[in-house]
């Protein structure tokens, strides 16, 4: 049977997120914690290819216990086992730990539940927001990677192979890969289900697997957490509100103010920068 | 079940090779992306900011061309600001992909040590930027919008965190090369110098073709394309248009300003215009000179991806509408009494300046 691994990060719900005026830090207090929004469009396509063909479809997370309620979400949508990788140790990762805790997580799942087809992540997180992650996975495991796919074309068991669309800004790329492949999810890859009612009364008793350090023989401590992390953040400011003084143009007559409209904007640097003659 | 091929030999935690000595490592390099020997922009408008960051570390610029009959870019990217232009040209590396392109980028990073790398925050820089960056390995950092260079030769790559909310500014002590992805449309390009001269070194291509799975099939470029990290003038519309016939409108506005359309998710969702058209934090963050908000409300999560625009413009009926507040002219009232009139006085416009031209 098909081994599919599905990487999903619990965020912050960014649109939560407020900034204090006075102390220029952000607010998490009461921000709510979902599934980072791509990872459900990686869960889906997964869950898609596991009601096709038949597959275990693995979700694995790293991050803090409560990120446990996300796993039993993507349990009730349909996945069979959920891993959530926690411990001190992993915390202030930044992507070249994350991608080399989840790598070693892989292997581990690889070596429970036999060998792994494909990796799907999300194209990027709502929090960390580099896409760095999944390229760095497919790096450490010696797979091909497939990112930005906004469509899933084909999956030859037989041949072993995948076509894939790939999302890029001057078009979109078919491509084929060999199995086994990491792909990285758009939102236009699909529509993520509802959960199954069964899915919702398994998901209420399941309790996701829990990994610790002491859980891997290979660890490298050197490798995970801040101490692992090579990137430094050695400020956060919350840039100047930009000062816009809104000149609001009179409507009353259309015509005049689209004439108003266009000498104000030809007064500014734009048809130089533009090439209006 | 077909039996596996290429097996794999995964490298889960990766070394630096060879020479650790950072000292040995100099240089600014540019990755010049490219589609059939055409640059992307943002190319030669991170050449152009790694001259000021080189002048001030006093070091070289490099640049690095992968691709099949690509030696034009070489020249292309002297004149635009490179000394030293690293070129592997080779059939086999046509089409991007991200293993043979980033065992080219691999060799000539370990060979010639740039101390910082940089990439355009493109799908393609960032796939190839990620693999590399976990090879090396080293610090990367997405996305960058601001970069500099402190006294002790650290870069600082400073980027939108929290849905654009705060800046971060992030550093790599640790590894050499220092990497970051920049995005499009945030750095000047120098004027190209076509008296500029530098020197072209040719890089064997990297391969080991039994490995490369990986296939293109086929690029279908995008109907009406719309680049809207580069365009310059976006044209954006949002529920307020109705349904789907008033984005002729616009498009007819962006046309006469040399624009694209742009969109509200709103109106994506609605499937009356395609996704590639989304503004915003699950669209494309976008740096206009001119951004007209046509029928939007101005929802946080539209907002971040537009408000470094240059110049906003905003048509709404609803006087509140929050995106007044980041427009520099607003304009309350009908956006289908006041869309027709704009594309009129634009036309006029250009016919008064065509007869100035003549007479
Ligand atoms: C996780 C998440 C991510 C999101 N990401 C994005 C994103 O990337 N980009 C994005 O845009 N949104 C995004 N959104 C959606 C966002 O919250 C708003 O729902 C959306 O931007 C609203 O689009 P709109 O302004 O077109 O529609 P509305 O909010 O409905 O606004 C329509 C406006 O049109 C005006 N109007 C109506 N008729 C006329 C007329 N005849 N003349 C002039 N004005 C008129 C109205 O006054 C109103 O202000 C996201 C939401 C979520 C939850
Ligand atoms: N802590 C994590 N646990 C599991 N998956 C993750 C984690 N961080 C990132 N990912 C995956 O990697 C993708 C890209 O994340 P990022 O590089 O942070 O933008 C996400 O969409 C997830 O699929």
């Amino acid at each position: 049977m098909l081994h599919i691994v599905v990487c999903i990060k619990q965020v912050p719900d960014s649109r939560e997120i407020r900034i204090d005026p006075k102390t220029n830090t952000l607010i998490r207090q009461g921000v709510p914690a979902i599934v980072n929004y791509y990872d459900l469009h990686g869960l889906e396509e997964a869950l898609r290819i596991k009601d096709e063909f038949g597959a275990r479809v693995t979700v694995i997370t790293m991050g803090p216990p409560s990120a446990e309620k996300a796993l039993c979400q993507c349990v009730s949508m349909g996945a069979d086992e959920g891993v959530l990788v926690s411990d001190r140790a992993f915390a202030g990762a930044d992507t070249l730990a994350t991608s080399y805790v989840l790598a070693l997580t892989i292997q581990k799942a690889e070596d429970t539940w036999g060998p792994v087809d494909m990796i799907f992540c999300g194209k990027q997180t709502l929090d960390g927001d580099t896409g760095q992650v999944g390229p760095g996975i497919a790096c450490r495991l010696d797979m091909d990677q497939l990112t930005y796919v906004e469509l899933f074309e084909s999956l030859d068991i037989e041949k072993q192979e995948v076509v894939v669309r790939r999302h890029l800004e001057d078009g979109v790329e078919r491509v084929r890969a060999r199995l086994p492949v990491l792909i990285t999810a758009l939102d236009i890859l699909n529509r993520p289900r509802r959960a199954s009612l069964p899915g919702v009364l398994r998901a209420a008793r399941y309790k996701p697997i829990v990994w610790t350090t002491n859980d891997f023989s290979n660890l490298d401590r050197s490798k995970i957490g801040l101490k692992g992390s090579p990137t430094i953040v050695s400020k956060t400011w919350v840039p100047e509100p930009k000062q816009v003084n809104t000149e609001y143009v009179d409507s009353a007559n259309v015509v005049a103010a689209a004439t108003d409209l266009l000498n104000r904007l030809y007064a500014t640097e734009l048809p130089q920068k533009l090439g209006w003659s | 079940m077909a039996e596996r091929t290429g097996k794999r030999k995964p490298m889960i935690g990766l070394q630096p090779e060879g020479d650790i000595d950072w000292s040995s490592y100099r240089g600014v390099m540019v990755f010049v992306e490219q589609r059939n020997g055409q640059a992307k922009p943002v190319s030669w408008q991170l050449i152009g900011e790694a001259t000021r960051l080189a002048a001030k570390l006093n070091v070289k610029v490099m640049a690095l061309v992968i691709g099949w009959q690509v030696s034009e870019l070489a020249e292309e990217s002297i004149y635009h600001g490179a000394d030293e232009v690293y070129v592997c040209d080779s059939k086999e590396l046509e089409h991007y992909r991200t293993r043979p392109y980033s065992r080219v980028c691999l060799h000539v990073i370990r060979k010639y040590k740039p101390e910082i790398v940089l990439m355009g925050a493109t799908n393609t820089g960032r796939d190839l930027a990620g693999a590399i960056a976990t090879h090396l390995p080293t610090g990367l950092t997405a996305d960058s919008t601001q970069l500099d260079v402190d006294e002790e030769r650290l870069l600082l790559a400073s980027r939108p965190a929290f849905s654009e909310k705060m800046l971060a500014t992030i550093l790599c002590k640790q590894f050499k090369p220092q990497m970051a992805t920049a995005r499009a449309g945030v750095f000047e390009q120098l004027p190209r110098d076509t008296t500029r001269t530098g020197e072209v070194i040719q890089v064997p291509p990297q391969m080991d073709p039994g490995e490369i799975a990986t296939e293109m099939i086929e690029f279908l470029e995008t109907k009406g394309s719309v680049n809207l990290a580069e365009a310059e003038v976006i044209v954006a519309g949002g529920r307020g248009l109705g349904g789907p016939a008033a984005f002729e409108m616009l498009k007819e506005l962006a046309d006469e300003l040399g624009g694209v359309v742009g969109a509200s998710r709103a109106v994506v969702d609605l499937g009356w215009i395609g996704h590639d058209h989304q503004v915003g934090q699950t669209g494309v963050t976008v740096r206009p000179k001119l951004y007209f908000a046509i029928g939007i409300s101005g929802a946080v999560q539209h907002v971040v991806g537009m408000q470094n625009s240059s110049y906003i413009v905003a048509i709404n009926k609803d006087a509140n509408a929050p995106i007044f507040k980041i427009a520099n002219y607003a304009i309350v009232g009908d956006l289908f009494q006041i869309i027709p009139a704009i594309i009129q006085a634009v036309r006029t416009r250009k016919l008064e300046r065509l007869q100035l031209l003549k007479y």
